[in-house]
């Protein structure tokens, strides 16, 4: 099996393979940017004591987590088409394309997984502080946002990395859409080619030495980071 | 007008009752000192002077607002009022001047040189400038607690709540801060003091109120309190924590 290897189809491939790094890449960055917004909204909206306003984001959050990641990335390539046509009445509308679907479904899902993350990191900081800065005058949002969030964000930086480093791999899901991210370019290789070996084995070694390389950073961080008080 | 009036109030935790029909007021200049044995509900009634903590019958009255009123701009209402509580709450994110500086630029709208100008004077007078840009975390408990206190005063409050301020402090380290209060409150400041420390009552007080399970049991004057005449309860608290 390794007798016949050649590195030379990984070297030829290397351009195309980083255009598809860079696009995970982005993929990543942008629906963790996404997620943690929109977590930190619905942990936000869970902690609430209105019911009205709590229920809701719980439901949301329970629905997202117990469906698989892929059917939420079909639901938005195949449904939302269907749905913008029945709304719109335009039988010949288009759907958001591939690229935007997949923005969107990995968004909503890491959301769900973000805000219980963000949530726990929200009860971590002492209610006395919000005393505190409720005494002081501040409202719910200056409270929140200038005392509450700044501890809870310092306390979940090294677990919401590490779901970030999740989804860097999760989003090699996106290959179901046709889009083209690290793995798709190097699976596309490896079918054009036929080398299955050497791109597979490529491939995962580069999504190892990454993942490794950013857990060794978040082991480090969780280190110093242990806050003052 | 008494500058804060507490009429009948009542708090319950599910069925059990913390507060149970508490009425007293605290005029302009006024120091009073809370005290009584732990889970009398002293906290809880100072508490409810900024409505930190609901209560579900009565009134309390601030400066002629009623704290618990719909109509009442609750945030505003806090903001004329300092309180400094047991375990400082200190923002630890922010350094010390940031601490200060913070609510006076958010909520009364000045302007960062006006708050810093602030800010640094207090410092000054409770003797931390030169840790105007430490985080918390670096002060001892009486710094923390000194600077806790200075942040309640940057607001230029018109009373200021103390909650257990030295329970949470090392022995050595509770004169700074009392020698502070002590100050604040020769220069005439409106105060509700919740402490044990009798020491500090004697010295400033105006009146001491003594709670117990929930009620106001005795509400006298200093001279009054201390004296042999009050009742057996009373007695047996101070006895237990006078005599070491």
């Amino acid at each position: 099996m390794f007798t016949d290897f050649d590195f030379d189809v990984i070297q030829r491939a290397l351009p195309y393979l980083w255009q598809g790094m860079m696009f995970t890449l982005g993929l990543t960055a942008l629906a963790m940017a996404g997620g943690i917004v929109l977590g930190t909204l619905l942990a936000l909206m869970r902690l609430s004591s209105v019911k009205a306003i709590s229920i809701p984001a719980g439901a949301y959050v329970n629905l997202l987590r117990s469906t698989p990641l892929i059917l939420v990335i079909f639901w938005f390539y195949f449904l939302v088409p269907i749905a913008i046509k029945y709304v719109s009445g335009d039988s010949y509308a288009q759907g958001i394309g591939p690229f935007h679907s997949a923005l969107i479904a990995f968004t909503l899902f890491e959301a769900a997984y973000y805000c219980e993350v963000i949530r726990a990191g929200i009860q971590s900081v002492p209610a006395g502080q919000v005393s505190a800065a409720n005494a002081l005058g501040l409202n719910y949002w200056q409270s929140t946002i200038l005392i509450v969030l700044p501890q809870a964000f310092r306390n979940m930086v090294p677990i919401l990395l590490t779901q970030g480093i999740i989804l860097f791999q999760d989003t090699s899901l996106v290959y179901v859409v046709g889009l083209t991210d690290f793995m798709g370019a190097a699976s596309k290789v490896a079918q054009r080619d036929g080398r299955l070996v050497e791109m597979y084995l490529f491939a995962a070694v580069v999504y190892f030495i990454l993942c490794f390389l950013a857990s060794y950073f978040v082991k480090r961080l969780q280190l110093r980071i242990t806050p003052p008080r | 007008m008494a500058m804060i009036e507490l009429k009948n109030i009542s708090k319950w935790y599910g069925s059990f009752q913390v507060l149970k029909n508490c009425t007293t007021q605290v005029e302009k200049g006024e120091v009073i000192v809370v005290c009584g044995p732990s889970g009398s509900g002293k906290s809880t009634l100072i508490k409810c002077v900024n409505g930190l903590e609901p209560i579900q019958q009565g009134e309390v009255i601030v400066n002629g607002q009623s704290v618990g009123a719909k109509t009442t701009n609750l945030p505003q209402l806090r903001a004329k009022i300092g309180m400094v509580f047991q375990n400082f709450e200190l923002f630890p994110h922010m350094n010390v001047t940031a601490n200060l500086n913070l609510a006076q630029i958010k909520v009364l709208g000045r302007s960062q040189e006006e708050a810093t100008e602030k800010t640094r004077a207090l410092l000054t007078r409770v003797g931390l400038i030169d840790h105007a840009q430490k985080f918390p975390g670096q002060l001892s408990g009486g710094q923390q607690q000194r600077v806790a206190i200075a942040r309640g005063l940057a607001m230029d409050p018109i009373a200021m709540l103390f909650d257990e301020p030295t329970s949470a402090l090392d022995p050595e380290m509770i004169n700074e801060v009392l020698d502070v209060m002590v100050e604040l409150a020769q220069e005439g400041m409106t105060m509700m003091v919740v402490t044990h420390e009798m020491g500090f009552a004697r010295k400033v007080a105006h009146r001491v109120i003594f709670m117990d399970e929930g009620e106001i049991v005795d509400d006298a004057t200093k001279d009054e309190f201390f004296s042999t005449t009050r009742s057996e309860r009373v007695q047996q608290f101070l006895s237990k924590i006078l005599h070491h």
